[in-house]
């Protein structure tokens, strides 16, 4: 309180007014502290005892005074890991290590080093506390004030329901004002009403899990139309059965429509890679007329650049991935205007050589990051806004870093087709890819547009990079296996414009996905690679071709 | 040239051409001079060649015929296939396959008829692609059959759709890197991963023996040396005129009124076809063939030797697979590390500074009196 403040009235500028208020609130927040503060502290005092009657009184006191504790000291009596310390009766929460226990004070829940196993009782447990405990448990998450840990917990006893977790889901549902938490304690009764020895009610409760996508509902039905082995079936009664089926048969309808979306899904954010990786190729192509093999490396380094940027940065990975998009475009950008004035430019229409001597220069980046960074993967991490899912329903959810790469890569095609469309820079690349001749007889200076083209693919490339970093393996190799298929995307969707992209690319991730349970996963890309060399044959300058007479030569 | 008819077809291949008679020369000393320096000087002998530097030498002529198959559609036809190890290696299966049958009971499970792997993935009868490959006719006539049909089916797809340039190098890279995949499946029958190895013998004679491998050395000199003169009659004949001229300027040969496509079509499944010879020639040499010479990078590589070499000679080819490939050799036993920059910065050196290679810069060397004596003669 004291160093509160100090604090405060050590910075300069803070107004006598705020200060006072800040000092209230704090004062308030003490009082409040100071009220509960006693009662778990003695609740939790009460539990070092080896009286079970008494322990089976502490913990519903615990629970009572709803302190931020009380989970965690709960779930470690439960696991047998709270002690006392024999001299002062303290309560520790603690892990047996080679040195000894490593403690937690149960109070704070801060650390409280190691020491010496004899010096603590463990408080031991036995069946009925057990139980007391995990349904004292399941009733304070289902009291808590937020709904989606309500949610939680109703699931996790749907899946070990018996007559008590069924009194306390009952007593739960005349309180209970969010609807989706209602809906699922009521599943979870029609599940224990299966077992109703009255046909009628087991009938009904079939009726009202029709439309429910809870695995434990599916198993259940499932359970209740199947025979045992001496041929007769689980569920006596006939009405019940067939009832049960045509719940069943819904469920499976939704879940297919679901799991297809979710196939969906999977190829769109496994397109929006292929795009994400092909985009900058497909610029430099339709531009230049120039294959760069070393497409696939520049998308190497913007993987290696977010891995530097997150070595740099290590106590902001959140950010670090926001960081490494501008650097990775200005790095592989860099390089690829290096490689277009070192190389490149000597080979305008030369074609084919330079895809060979692009092809030298993806061999001698591929040899200098294995110097570099040694020829093993590198680990990237995963920002915690990143991972996780996003939960539609339960047989549907959206994991965070594929829905991320789909924007991710709407977002860079939206501002590419920007530049292209409304900048003068745009307007010279287009004006150099439909007539390179007549462009610099205008007066554009073709040669820097070529350096600025090629180093914006190679940029876009190294974004991809920061995209890729998220999703596979961050190690030398990770170019080549992305080129061909980058490089089936533009042959498909032809160099006309980035739309062609966009939709190669998309329309080859979803088929890939779609094909994949069926065929596997190597099976699935090769009957790609032969349905798009036989689309060759209808279009053989893909989806979009450019158009006009420069694109013949 | 084409003063006679009656000309004499020995004068027209190699008379015309200095690198033609060098390399025959070369061929002839070298296909001599090994097997003589192997068995006739006794191990120990400074003068004996190892067994080793016999298959080494066996696998660069192997390789010196695969750089020929390219430089045929590359230098001369303007296809640059980024393929044709696919063909190589189906050879190499082709005939992998015939060894494989050859192991018998000598396999570690010893089936007589199901090789290794497949007792392993718990088969029980031998798939029927695989029928036949026991007779060493057979596996011949498919050394040839499953390329060249291969090359006709893709060529007569990919160029009956005028598919050109580097689209058409990309799909021929797409094509040898599903071969790959297909390949490294354990399902496919072809050994999967590890692909087929461990023979034993061949045509009835051991194929670890040194006199084996001294045929086997000569038979990949004698297919280079026929493989090498083939090509030169065809780039020596009408059709080979009309090929070239599709590479100078394909519009205008097809306005003329040649089948373009017809050209390139055959052109494209003969060279096809002598990749797949190189190939099974190479696989009872090194002893393995699996999924990874299928790899796109090793087309790619091959592209790279004719370039280094000087394509559109033939010659040049050959020397640039035998330079590249000692290099590889050398450089990989040496300084590992260094191998991907030497090879990455050749890239880059021979398509800036050497459009025609070695054999180009060997040219421009030379005096040039005698350039222009050769000119006015």
């Amino acid at each position: 309180m004291k160093l509160l403040g100090c604090m405060m009235s050590s910075i300069p500028g803070v107004r006598p007014g705020s200060l006072l208020l800040v000092l209230l609130l704090a004062a308030l927040s003490h009082c409040v502290a100071a009220s509960e503060a006693p009662s778990f502290e003695q609740a939790l005092g009460a539990l070092a005892t080896s009286n079970f009657k008494q322990k089976e009184r502490a913990a519903g006191e615990l629970v009572g005074v709803r302190h931020a504790n009380t989970r965690a000291v709960l779930d470690a009596l439960l696991e047998g890991n709270l002690y006392y310390r024999k001299a002062d009766k303290r309560v520790f929460i603690a892990v047996t290590q080679e040195a000894g226990l490593e403690l937690r004070d149960a109070l704070t829940l801060q650390s409280a080093g190691t020491a010496d196993a004899a010096d603590f009782s463990k408080i031991t447990t036995n069946n009925q506390l057990r139980k007391t405990l995990r349904s004292a448990l399941a009733s304070f998450d289902l009291t808590d004030p937020d709904a989606q840990v309500r949610l939680g917990a109703v699931n996790e006893m749907l899946r070990s329901l018996d007559a008590d977790s069924v009194s306390i889901l009952r007593a739960r549902e005349r309180d209970e004002k969010d609807e989706s938490v209602r809906q699922a304690i009521r599943t979870g009764l029609a599940i224990a009403d299966l077992n109703h020895e009255d046909a009628a009610r087991r009938l009904s409760a079939v009726e009202q899990l029709k439309g429910s996508l809870n695995p434990e509902v599916f198993n259940r039905l499932t359970a209740l139309v199947s025979t045992s082995d001496d041929g007769s079936y689980t569920e006596p009664d006939a009405k019940v059965r067939s009832a049960a089926r045509a719940a069943l048969a819904g469920i499976e309808n939704s879940r297919s429509f679901y799991s297809m979306l979710e196939t969906l899904f999977f190829g769109l954010s496994l397109g929006s890679v292929l795009v994400l990786a092909a985009i900058g190729l497909a610029i430099t192509f339709g531009v230049m007329g120039v294959i760069n093999m070393a497409h696939g490396e520049l998308m190497m380094l913007g993987a290696y650049t977010t891995y530097v940027v997150q070595l740099i940065m290590p106590q902001h990975i959140g950010a670090s991935v926001l960081v490494a998009i501008p650097v990775a475009f200005v790095v592989a950008g860099g390089v690829g205007v290096l490689i277009e004035r070192g190389v490149v430019r000597f080979l305008y229409g030369r074609p084919l050589e330079t895809l060979l001597a692009t092809f030298g220069v993806s061999l001698v980046l591929q040899q200098i990051v294995r110097d570099i960074f040694t020829a093993n993967n590198r680990p990237v991490e995963t920002p915690s806004w990143m991972s996780g899912s996003l939960q539609i329903n339960e047989a549907f959810s959206i994991t965070y870093n594929r829905l991320y790469v789909v924007l991710f890569m709407l977002i860079v095609f939206v501002i590419l087709q920007w530049v292209l469309k409304k900048t003068s820079l745009g307007l010279k690349v287009r004006a150099v890819a439909q007539n390179r001749a007549m462009a610099k007889s205008m007066g554009v200076r073709t040669e820097w547009v070529d350096a600025l083209t090629f180093g914006l693919g190679s940029g876009i490339a190294g974004v991809a990079g920061v995209a890729l970093s998220q999703l596979t393996n961050v190690g030398p190799n990770l170019g080549q296996a992305y080129i061909i298929d980058s490089f089936m995307v533009v042959v498909f969707g032809g160099v006309g414009n980035l739309w062609g992209t966009l939709i190669g690319g998309m329309s080859l991730g979803v088929v890939n996905q779609f094909l994949e349970p069926h065929a596997g996963a190597v099976l699935a890309k090769i009957l790609v690679l032969i349905a798009l060399i036989l689309f060759i044959q209808r279009r053989p300058r893909g989806l979009f071709p450019q158009l006009g007479r420069a694109a013949e030569g | 040239m084409q003063t006679s008819a009656s000309s004499n077809l020995w004068t027209r291949l190699i008379a015309g051409e200095r690198g033609t008679q060098v390399f025959l020369a070369l061929l002839l000393t070298v296909g001599v001079a090994v097997p003589i320096l192997h068995l006739a000087f006794p191990e120990g002998s400074s003068l004996h060649l190892s067994t080793y530097t016999v298959t080494l030498i066996g696998k660069y002529m192997t390789y010196a015929l695969l750089a020929i198959a390219v430089d045929l559609v590359w230098g001369y036809c303007g296809i640059l296939s980024l393929g044709h190890a696919a063909f190589f290696a189906l050879g190499g299966y082709a005939m992998g396959m015939y060894l494989m049958r050859q192991i018998g009971t000598r396999g570690v499970y010893g089936d007589l008829v199901l090789p290794d792997f497949m007792v392993f993935l718990n088969w029980k009868e031998l798939p029927w692609f695989w029928y036949g490959f026991d007779m060493f006719w057979f596996a011949a006539v498919m050394v040839v059959i499953v390329p060249g049909l291969l090359a006709l089916a893709f060529g007569w797809l990919a160029f009956r759709s005028r598919v050109t340039g580097v689209y058409l190098s990309i799909i021929t890279q797409a094509l040898t890197y599903a071969l790959m995949l297909a390949f490294f499946r354990n399902d496919m029958g072809f050994g999967g991963n590890n692909g087929l190895t461990d023979f034993k013998e061949i045509v009835g004679a051991d194929i670890n023996a040194s006199g084996t491998r001294v045929a086997l050395f000569l038979a990949s000199a004698l297919a280079l040396a026929l493989g090498y003169l083939a090509c030169r009659y065809i780039t020596l004949s009408r059709a080979g005129r009309v090929v070239q001229a599709i590479r100078d300027a394909e519009s205008r040969t097809r306005f003329i009124g040649y089948r373009v496509e017809s050209y390139k079509l055959w052109v494209f499944a003969f060279s096809a076809v002598l990749a797949g010879i190189a190939g099974a020639l190479y696989v009872p040499q090194v002893g393995i063939i699996n999924p990874s010479e299928f790899q796109p990078i090793n087309s790619i590589e091959v592209v790279i030797w004719v370039a280094v070499g000087g394509r559109g000679t033939l010659y040049g080819a050959v020397a640039g697979a035998v330079l590249v490939n000692y290099a590889k050799t050398y450089f990989t036993a040496a300084l590992p590390e260094l191998w991907l920059y030497a090879l990455g910065t050749m890239f880059v050196i021979v398509t800036l500074f050497l459009p025609r290679g070695v054999v180009g810069l060997a040219d421009r060397l030379t005096p040039r009196q005698r350039v222009e004596q050769a000119v006015t003669a």
